[in-house]
């Protein structure tokens, strides 16, 4: 799942190579995979697996 | 700077954390008709400090510019919110999610009870508040204007404390000012920050003639008809009510109290 949708990507694809396939700016995103935040430092090495939960955020307006 | 030393009109900057304010006014980034919008309002309040929310990545959406390219980091201090957040939970999650963004631990924690009042949950905003200290973040509280909770979230090492003037968004200005001054007189080791309810100038002013650290506010800037314009009057109020409150007004009296000589009158005008 990412971000609340089903989503399809290559078995053991590291965090940071969904952010680039995604066409993200690396910097302007944080990640988090099932509850638990990503670091910017474990990006390359953290991979996805099967039925894992992604979120990734960016700051928007806010009060 | 000798200039400066002599100036009668100082202030002392408001300490956030590691971030030293010069500016009290502390503005939102929500509900602007652009990002352009948004950056200009900014520029003309003055403001050092922003506040933004996290939210999920729109991967829909055409790629088009973010509004981090519109706020410049070397200017504003960026403050990450908990807007939205019911439990908290969610809001240390959030909070874990900005800092990893940002790289910086300053926070505006809200843990909010309700969509229809977004009134601060008393509880989950103590558990919140003690969890993110104790990871180690700086956390600016929005809550109520209870005294007592503000006092407890000083104790539990709150950066600031920021109840609400009246509920978010309102307009309704600061309704409870005696509740306000109460807070003033027992939180001792945190600034106190009005948060939220400000829809006139008069009432940054009032909350600083009160003798408020800060206000924060953002609809009443950002859904003004004339926002640019508004971002003027804030900042100058702002300006115009913490002078107030440094310089230290007259006391209020009932009679009249001349202000020209009594003395020296011509003949025939003095009352006996």
């Amino acid at each position: 799942m990412l971000n609340g949708s089903p989503k399809e990507v290559a078995e053991g694809i590291a965090v940071e190579e969904l952010i680039e396939t995604l066409e993200l700016s690396a910097e302007q995103v944080a990640v988090e995979v099932n509850g638990g935040l990503v670091a910017r430092a474990e990006r390359a090495t953290c991979q996805l697996k099967e039925n894992d939960v992604v979120e990734l955020v960016t700051l928007v307006g806010g009060g | 700077m000798e200039d400066n030393l002599n100036d009668p009109t100082q202030d002392a900057p408001l300490i956030l954390g590691e971030h030293t304010l010069n500016s009290r006014l502390l503005v939102g980034t929500g509900k602007y008709a652009s990002f352009e919008e948004t950056s200009a309002a900014l520029d003309i309040s003055g403001t050092d400090c922003v506040t933004v929310a996290v939210r999920r990545v729109n991967l829909d959406a055409t790629k088009g510019p973010s509004l981090l390219e519109h706020i410049d980091r070397e200017r504003y201090v960026i403050l990450p919110n908990t807007a939205g957040c019911f439990d908290a939970e969610s809001a240390v999650r959030t909070c874990v999610l900005s800092r990893d963004l940002l790289g910086t631990k300053l926070v505006k924690l809200e843990v909010l009870g309700d969509k229809t009042t977004l009134l601060p949950d008393p509880v989950g905003t103590l558990e919140a508040t003690e969890e993110l200290v104790s990871q180690g973040f700086d956390v600016m509280v929005y809550c109520s204007d209870d005294p007592r909770m503000c006092v407890r979230l000083a104790e539990l090492g709150a950066t600031a404390v920021m109840p609400a003037g009246s509920p978010i968004g309102s307009g309704q200005g600061i309704l409870n000012p005696n509740a306000i001054r109460i807070i003033l007189e027992l939180v001792e080791t945190c600034p106190v920050i009005v948060d939220a309810g400000v829809g006139k100038a008069s009432d940054v002013c009032s909350a600083f003639e009160l003798g408020v650290e800060g206000v924060l506010l953002n609809s009443a800037i950002a859904l003004a008809k004339e926002p640019l314009r508004m971002a003027a009057a804030m900042r100058d109020a702002a300006s115009a009510g913490r002078q107030t409150y440094l310089a230290g007004p007259i006391p209020k009296r009932l009679y009249a109290n001349a202000s020209s000589p009594t003395e020296g009158m011509i003949a025939g005008t003095s009352i006996a």
